[in-house]
């Protein structure tokens, strides 16, 4: 009887938490949304409401009068983060490819290396990796934001440990004898057994290199090759001080995106979590 | 002349050549600018569009000396470590107790799904768009926080919070936490999962109540995890930027000033002081690349190390055998 009553509490206890945090984690976007639709007096009265207003279009519209251009943003980022995630999953696959199936004499070492360098972040190298990039004129061209994706050491270790027990050498032996050239083997027979392992690092890539500020904000100086991120940091500014429910409603438009794509993904995405795929 | 294995030359090389690409990228894209900010650290590049660079003749070391001594930089440093404790902690805590709710058989929490979306989901959203929509949530005069103040009488008008030095960093220590405490939970519940569930019967028949269980089975079997965890976190929270760079700026009065926003302030803002940030970046490569080894060390291949073990103690028992075969004979 008292173990059940214990249980009892304890369950309710862990519901109230849970339930709780819930709310925190979407109380801070809900009141983004219901502000990006009431107006700046509305917000001036009272900054808190649950119910959304009529001033959408309004704001959408002084918004949009200004400097904040998302389509722009979303444009750049788009193309960055697509560049960059075909780029870093396919190149880490046939590296952890050559790791798996292969006998070299480098191979180990190759490996150790990939692990000692795999925590580095490219923050710390910002200043040289700026000034490289500024002497050969490039500050403004996406693709610095791109090509480096090539390189990209924690994801040749996630994708090298997917591999070891997935791949089955006797495949790869038979297409040999059939004739098939090694690179072909990679691209017909092991990418379609990577798949799994792709689809997780290729969301983490993707989120990661859309949510990147530090790189572009240093690189990029054009407004017409802004990413979303740093649209998002021009809220910040002067122009926007007083418009309260404009602000909102950039925010929000940065924001949705993301949360409708997280909302379809979330299954996999929490698996892939799970992999310890991502960490910051 | 042909070996045991006829493939194993035959094929070896395009070991090398398909990581050829990863290599030249590397090179590239890291090596080079790793090396480039280094040797910048010891000279006397400043000003913008500058690259000439010229060693430093008299001190060649005083980029560093006066980066280490500079006490904004010791600040920075001091309020680095100290936001990524503050949200370590909590995070920590908050995300093992509820691994512990969430896998513990006796509690069954159902909607887990649910709650791990929803808990998980402030991690995707973008950090720049987060730190901005939370300085608006503190705005002066009329912010939400400032309005429930207001409207539940703890204030009879609104304050300047983010004046404060105090409420500021709290502010990004939270903002930290609850960004993260949802993907340290997910990576514990996946850890706890992989621990063999006999032992949590047999500890079930032993009469072990839920406390005994999780200090004496749970955690120490997810300790690889918990130091995975640890030194990430670190040093994603040494490099810790879109947050205090948006949210504050550093402000109020470099109070959320982290060693990131110093190293982008002095090279990036107005000054351009390439060679002191190159510096300062310097100092903080060396700590990660630290932090980086001790992983390093922990995360080998255990099984690996292992086998290679065994096999050198093989051919040792080989060798003995051997000789005393010889002795014998």
């Amino acid at each position: 009887m008292l173990k059940n009553k214990e249980n009892l509490v304890m369950k309710i206890i862990i519901y109230v938490v849970c339930i709780f945090l819930a709310i925190l984690s979407v109380i801070p976007f809900w009141l983004m949304i219901v502000n990006a639709t009431r107006s700046t007096t509305e917000i001036q009265q009272h900054a808190i409401s649950l119910i959304p207003s009529g001033y959408m279009m309004n704001n959408l519209k002084i918004l949009l009068g200004k400097s904040f251009n998302p389509a722009v943003g979303f444009m750049n980022s788009l193309i960055i983060s697509i560049g960059a995630t075909a780029l870093a999953v396919y190149f880490s696959s046939l590296t952890a490819y050559a790791q798996v199936a292969y006998n070299w004499k480098l191979r180990n070492a190759f490996f150790s290396f990939i692990m000692v360098v795999m925590m580095i972040p490219a923050q710390v190298t910002m200043i040289g990796f700026y000034q490289m990039v500024y002497k050969i004129h490039m500050t403004n061209n996406l693709a610095m934001l791109i090509f480096p994706a090539i390189a990209s050491p924690s994801m040749v270790f996630f994708m090298r440990q997917y591999l070891q027990p997935t791949l089955s050498m006797e495949i790869v032996q038979s297409a040999r004898i059939d004739g098939a050239k090694e690179f072909m083997i990679f691209n017909r027979i092991v990418l379609p057994i990577m798949k799994p392992a792709i689809a997780t690092q290729a969301i983490f890539s993707f989120v990661a290199s859309w949510n990147n500020l530090f790189t572009p904000l240093v690189l990029l100086t054009d407004q017409k090759r802004y990413t979303m991120p740093i649209m998002v940091s021009l809220l910040k500014g002067d122009i926007y001080k007083t418009e309260y429910g404009s602000v909102y409603m950039g925010l929000t438009l940065t924001v949705l995106p993301l949360i409708i794509v997280y909302l379809l993904l979330s299954k996999y995405i929490i698996a892939g979590v799970a992999l310890g795929g991502v960490k910051g | 002349m042909k070996g045991k294995k006829p493939g194993y030359d035959r094929y070896a090389k395009y070991g090398y050549i398909f990581s050829i690409p990863f290599v030249i990228a590397f090179l590239l894209f890291s090596l080079y600018p790793t090396v480039y900010t280094a040797v910048i650290g010891f000279t006397d590049l400043k000003g913008l569009g500058m690259t000439d660079i010229h060693l430093l003749t008299d001190d060649l070391f005083r980029n560093f000396k006066t980066v280490l001594s500079n006490p904004s930089f010791q600040g920075a440093f001091k309020n680095t470590v100290v936001i990524w404790l503050c949200n370590f902690i909590p995070q920590m805590l908050l995300a093992l107790l509820l691994a512990a709710w969430f896998t513990d058989k006796r509690s069954k929490v159902k909607g887990q799904g649910t709650f791990k979306v929803l808990l998980y989901m402030p991690n995707i959203i973008t950090a720049a768009t987060i730190a901005i929509l939370f300085s608006g949530f503190f705005g002066y005069p009329m912010g939400p926080v400032n309005d429930l103040l207001v409207r539940f009488g703890f204030v009879d008008k609104p304050v300047e919070l983010l004046r404060n030095k105090t409420v500021a960093r709290s502010v990004v220590i939270f903002i930290q936490t609850w960004m993260w405490y949802g993907s340290t939970m997910i990576t514990l519940i996946s850890g706890i999962l992989g621990i063999s569930p006999e032992i949590f019967e047999s500890a079930e028949v032993d009469g072990a109540n839920r406390v005994q269980t999780f200090f004496y089975i749970t955690l120490p079997n997810v300790k690889t995890i918990l130091l995975f965890t640890l030194v990430t976190s670190l040093i994603g929270g040494l490099n810790m930027f879109d947050i205090p760079k948006l949210f504050q700026n550093g402000g109020p009065d470099n109070a959320t000033l982290t060693t990131s926003l110093f190293i982008y302030n002095q090279a990036f803002s107005g000054s351009y002081m390439y060679n002191r940030a190159a510096a300062a970046s310097m100092v903080m490569f060396i700590i990660i690349a630290i932090l980086s080894a001790i992983m390093f060390f922990v995360m080998r291949d255990k099984d690996e190390v292992q086998l290679r073990k065994q096999i050198k103690q093989q051919q040792k028992e080989y060798r003995m055998r051997l000789k005393s075969g010889k002795e014998n004979a």
